[in-house]
């Protein structure tokens, strides 16, 4: 199949080099399985409800490989269920995926767990809100039914289950741990609590509004989210954000990685018995916001970044603060690593906790930082970067151990690499504007943002609709892949290790829910 | 152990006592007096998020940085809404969420008090009333104190928390 399939791919509008093509059921499958013996992996999978066009629904397979991301379309036609076949047994994180698929717009993978993901009861199993008849300001009683978890059976096998409200200020969402003793012997994740409806809403937003929303997927990937989403749209419309505005952007996304890097290796410090870690990198963070606030004119990026470009520009007093910043940051945080890496105590909880092998990461299909920390080479500002990741050349930071320290260890030297990084960015500012016009997209086109945020690589499938509106808008975050992760990464290790463990993923339950 | 008690006295008390952006607004120490005054120092507040998009947790978390202190001056964060006196709400009521929200707040005792923090537990935010969101927390428990702002800033959120417990 490989020339004829290849020969039938045409370029897709992306900040990526990407390509698109067209299969039946057969090919369907069979793409994963090329993609998959050539090193690529699943980003995401998306569907939609054509029927209003032509009768259609459709599947979308998007897969990073290494010349690029090729997406792969499958139609199916619309008889009592349509149905497509599985790419778990391939990719095992898309089984996640398929079971939210079908709760939102009841087409249906072959695959047996038919157990639903994002609906909880709260609207009814023969209702499929993303489907076009189905108006999304309906509202429902909730009707909540048992979820089956899997049951582990032996001498001393007994359950523990947490959440949905956690301990802590923290997202809400729940495990299943089946321990022995304290020794965990299965956790399984539930998870979609936070299920707000982005995709049906974004349909009902213009393509101008939809980045307010992009930007609040999931709060701390503000920053990539809103740029994923502005990148969709500027490579339907092709427009070419300015320069200035590329940096700036490019500095906001760092700026976001820094303060999620600080904050976690202080409740990293704390979760392991050791408050003056916390106190410590929680100061930096709260530096780091201040600043922000100063130079970009707010806490948090939410609203920073728009189509064409950037909402406003640095303030001529920006440079040197920001310079200043960086220079009493690295070394707070050079000696903070001195501290943390001679901690006996510290080491002791961090080494060989959450053990995730390579060789389990690359079967599970691991992204992001979890990913390099299990000694999986990737990173989009590395291996595709888009301006001005082109002149920066970031250095791929990984690990091996693939357990907390090693986590830990990405994040320390993730924040050396960011504040280069954000040094390059203000030694090369040219002036110049910091926005562009950015037109209506013509109706049907379909366009890929990708940008590596903190986490990893985070992705907005955007199709246009008529007079600037959006026809569809599917919002993807790494935490997809990364969920399954966590409940290998935790078998054998005792419950009282979790909180640090999970720490250690720091995964997104809003930005996975949707 | 040199090298953490050295960072320590470097680092100094960092507690702040700067007046608020907003000058009408009274100062962070004179937020913290006030609900020291009131509370003699204990007032326990457990967090839920309903639905948010992870945004306003992050500005809470911010609370017990040094700067703000909150547990310095009494407030907790406790683990069960048994021990709460007040709840803190975040995000738009997902309807997953409805359930359990509801019935954390059925375990915290009487009194009780609610904030609703950001435009989201204020209104809906962003993603309004929907197949999956109730919008407002006010549309699913009574709610004493709203916050807005897409996060509010840490300053907003203590000042709605003293508003609640003072009535004002
Ligand atoms: S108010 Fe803003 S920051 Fe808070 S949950 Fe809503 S969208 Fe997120």
């Amino acid at each position: 199949m490989t020339h004829e399939f290849e020969s039938a791919m045409k370029q897709l509008p992306s900040n990526l080099p990407c390509n698109h093509t067209r299969v039946g059921a057969v090919r369907w499958r069979q793409s994963a399985e090329r993609f998959h013996t050539d090193g690529g992996r699943l980003l995401t999978l998306w569907g939609s409800d054509d029927r209003d066009r032509d009768g259609l629904f459709r599947i979308y397979a998007a897969y990073l490989l290494k010349e690029g991301v090729a997406v792969v379309e499958h139609e199916m036609e619309h008889g009592t269920t349509p149905a497509y076949p599985s790419l778990a047994e391939t990719f095992p994180c898309a089984l996640r995926m398929e079971r939210a698929i079908h709760d939102l717009l009841g087409i249906t993978s072959m695959e047996p767990d038919h157990r639903g993901w994002l609906r909880h009861g709260g609207w009814p199993q023969t209702v499929f809100p993303l489907r076009r008849d189905f108006d999304g300001s309906q509202q429902f009683s909730v009707n909540s039914q048992p979820y089956p978890f899997v049951q582990v059976e032996g001498d001393g096998v007994h359950e523990i289950a947490v959440g949905p409200v956690h301990a802590g200020t923290i997202e809400p969402g729940h495990f299943r741990f089946s321990v022995v003793g304290e020794k965990v012997l299965r956790l399984e994740e539930r998870l979609g609590y936070t299920h707000k409806g982005v995709s049906k809403r974004f349909e009902e937003m213009s393509q101008k509004e939809g980045r307010h929303l992009a930007a609040r997927l999931s709060g701390d990937s503000a920053v990539a989210f809103s740029w994923a989403y502005a990148a969709a749209l500027e490579a339907i419309t092709q427009t070419a954000c300015p320069p200035r505005a590329a940096n700036l952007r490019a500095l906001a996304l760092e700026h976001e990685r820094l303060a999620n890097h600080l904050g976690d290796l202080g409740a990293l410090g704390n979760d392991a018995g050791f408050a003056f870690g916390l106190t410590q990198f929680s100061r930096m963070k709260e530096d780091l916001l201040r600043v922000n606030l100063s130079t970009f004119g707010a806490r948090y990026l939410f609203d920073f970044i728009q189509p064409g470009g950037v909402a406003s520009d640095l303030p001529p007093s920006a440079p040197p603060l920001l310079l200043d910043h960086y220079h009493v940051l690295e070394e707070n945080v050079s000696s903070l690593r001195v501290i943390y890496d001679n901690h006996a105590g510290l080491q002791d909880r961090f080494r060989e906790s959450g053990i995730l092998s390579q060789e389990m990461a690359e079967k599970l299909g691991a992204i992001g930082l979890a990913g390099r920390a299990s000694g999986v080479p990737l990173d989009l500002r590395v291996d595709h970067p888009c301006s001005p990741y082109d002149r920066l050349q970031p250095k791929m930071i990984t690990q091996s151990a693939g357990d907390v320290a090693a986590r830990v260890q990405v994040r320390f030297d993730e924040i050396f690499e960011s504040l280069r990084l954000c040094r390059m960015l203000l030694a090369d500012f040219a002036p110049g504007p910091i926005q562009t016009e950015c037109s209506l997209a013509e109706p049907g086109r379909l366009g890929l943002g990708l940008i590596e945020g903190w986490r990893g690589p985070v992705l907005i499938a955007l199709e246009s609709g008529p007079d600037g509106a959006i026809r569809r808008c599917h919002a993807h975050d790494p935490s997809w892949q990364n969920w399954p992760l966590l409940e290998y990464a935790i078998l054998g290790n005792i419950v009282p290790d979790f909180p640090l463990i999970n720490k250690s993923f720091n995964l997104s339950y809003s930005g996975h829910d949707g | 152990m040199i090298n953490t008690l050295s960072r320590m006295i470097r680092t100094g008390i960092l507690t702040e006592t700067f007046p608020t952006p907003c000058a009408a607004s009274p100062s962070v120490e004179g937020l913290q007096k006030d609900l020291r005054n009131i509370l003699g120092r204990a007032l326990c507040i457990r967090h839920v998020d309903a639905g948010s998009c992870n945004g306003c947790e992050l500005e809470i978390q911010a609370l017990n940085n040094p700067y703000y202190n909150l547990e310095g001056f009494g407030i907790k964060f406790v683990a069960s809404p048994r021990h709460a006196d007040l709840l803190l709400v975040t995000g738009p009521v997902s309807v997953n969420m409805e359930e359990a929200l509801k019935r954390t707040l059925d375990a915290v005792p009487d009194p009780k008090l609610v904030v609703a923090v950001g435009d989201c537990g204020a209104c809906g935010g962003v993603f309004g009333t929907s197949y999956a969101s109730r919008g407002a927390v006010a549309n699913v428990i009574p709610v004493h104190r709203t916050v807005s702002g897409c996060p509010p800033s840490p300053v907003a959120i203590l000042e709605a928390i003293r508003s609640a417990v003072l009535g004002v």
